[in-house]
């Protein structure tokens, strides 16, 4: 009976043991997780225009509310912008807010799964970084051939 | 004793009726002196003393002087494409913000040649017809595009009379912070939108001006004393397509 009774608490004993080492290796796992957490590079700039976890939240918000100020009503370089949060933002490696997957808006938005297009129009980069190579400065005058390629334009009587 | 509590309050009320009524009229007429109506300093309460942005008392307008604008000079073309991120455009299908036309009178042989870009319209049949509203016009006047609710229909594109509107076919890339361009929106011509908030001009007609032309001129066509409202009363200047009645913002000086 004792040694039944003796086997049976070293098996349990033994089960125990096992769901343990189990629970830690699975808390390990998620710690260290397969799945990249949002790498948030220290900003440029002294403070953001909200605190983090309002940013957080309802940057979506702020932003989409500037957005038809600026373009309807012409209120630009405000407290809100698009512009600003990109000046503070944009990596010191990329140079971009939304290039490389370790970038300030991409990092976050792939680890929450929110597909995001603001950057298929506007520029990801300070208006610094704007000009790529080679890009035509100012305009080569009068050798170059874009003229209307249009129909021509029916001027009209008077 | 009641009685006469009451008829001294009703006293007082009066008193204080006529002190408020003849209040009124001295704000009012301090208010409405020679020259101002009450319409206008509502507005100006309503848009403050310095106005940031759009300015409903302000019209944006061009004029450009036929006369001394040479054929095949692409000055304000190169200057506009630098300016917004536009490629030189190679196809028909290529977004065009301003071309220069080369016209000539059968009848007389002269020949003339005038860049054209979005009139500004102050009835704009794009915005008439946008389904969505992303085609609007400021309160200055100013025709823009909103990309945000544009669903690229291209119907303002059929409506505009100028050809002034572009349709972006192909994913863009390198575009400038300050002109946001994408795939599948219509855009056109915004006068510089994006410099006028800033007090600057266009970068056709400060290009224009610097390459020592000077046939472009911007200004406010609502200030009497802006240097456009004195050309265009002193000189003869018209508009293309006046008899579609559209009051573009844009006119022409020596065109005939």
């Amino acid at each position: 009976m004792d040694g039944r009774r003796r086997t049976l608490l070293r098996r349990v004993a033994a089960g125990l043991a096992c769901a343990w080492v189990a629970s830690t290796a699975i808390a390990q796992a998620a710690d260290a997780s397969r799945v990249p957490k949002p790498v948030i590079e220290p900003a440029r700039g002294q403070a953001c225009v909200a605190d983090p976890a309002f940013m957080r939240r309802n940057h979506m918000q702020l932003l989409k509310h500037q957005r038809d100020e600026t373009v309807h009503l012409g209120v630009r370089d405000a407290r809100a912008s698009l512009k600003g949060c990109i000046e503070c933002h944009a990596s010191s490696s990329s140079g971009s807010v939304a290039q490389a997957p370790g970038d300030f808006c991409v990092s976050c938005h792939s680890f929450a799964a929110v597909k995001i297009d603001c950057f298929e129009c506007h520029a990801s980069r300070p208006s610094s970084a704007t000009q790529p190579p080679g890009h035509p400065k100012t305009g080569t005058g009068m050798a170059r051939p874009q003229g209307a390629l249009r129909l021509p334009l029916v001027v009209g009587t008077r | 004793m009641t009685h006469d509590q009451d008829s001294g309050a009703n006293q007082a009320l009066s008193g204080r009726r006529a002190f408020l009524g003849l209040a009124a009229a001295g704000v009012g007429g301090v208010l409405i002196a020679p020259g101002i109506h009450l319409m206008e300093v509502a507005q100006a309460s309503a848009l403050g003393a310095a106005p940031v942005g759009a300015n409903a008392r302000r019209r944006w307008g061009l004029l450009i002087d036929t006369t001394k604008c040479a054929s095949g000079c692409n000055d304000c073309v190169g200057a506009c494409n630098a300016e917004n991120g536009l490629a030189t455009p190679t196809r028909p299908t290529d977004a065009q913000w301003i071309r220069k036309v080369e016209i000539k009178s059968v009848s007389t042989g002269r020949a003339q040649s005038l860049p054209v870009m979005c009139q500004h319209c102050a009835q704009p049949p794009c915005v008439d017809v946008c389904p969505t509203g992303a085609s609007f016009k400021r309160a200055d006047g100013i025709v823009l595009v909103d990309r945000h609710s544009c669903i690229g229909c291209r119907y303002c594109v059929m409506a505009c009379p100028y050809q002034a509107r572009s349709f972006v076919h192909e994913p863009l890339t390198a575009q400038k912070p300050e002109v946001p361009r994408g795939k599948g929106c219509v855009e056109g011509c915004t006068l510089c939108v994006h410099r006028i908030d800033g007090g600057g001009q266009p970068a056709c007609v400060e290009a224009c001006a610097s390459a020592g032309h000077h046939a472009m001129l911007f200004g406010d066509l609502n200030d009497a004393d802006s240097e456009i409202s004195r050309r265009v009363r002193e000189v003869a200047s018209r508009t293309l397509r006046p008899d579609l009645k559209l009051d573009p913002g844009v006119r022409y000086q020596g065109l005939a």
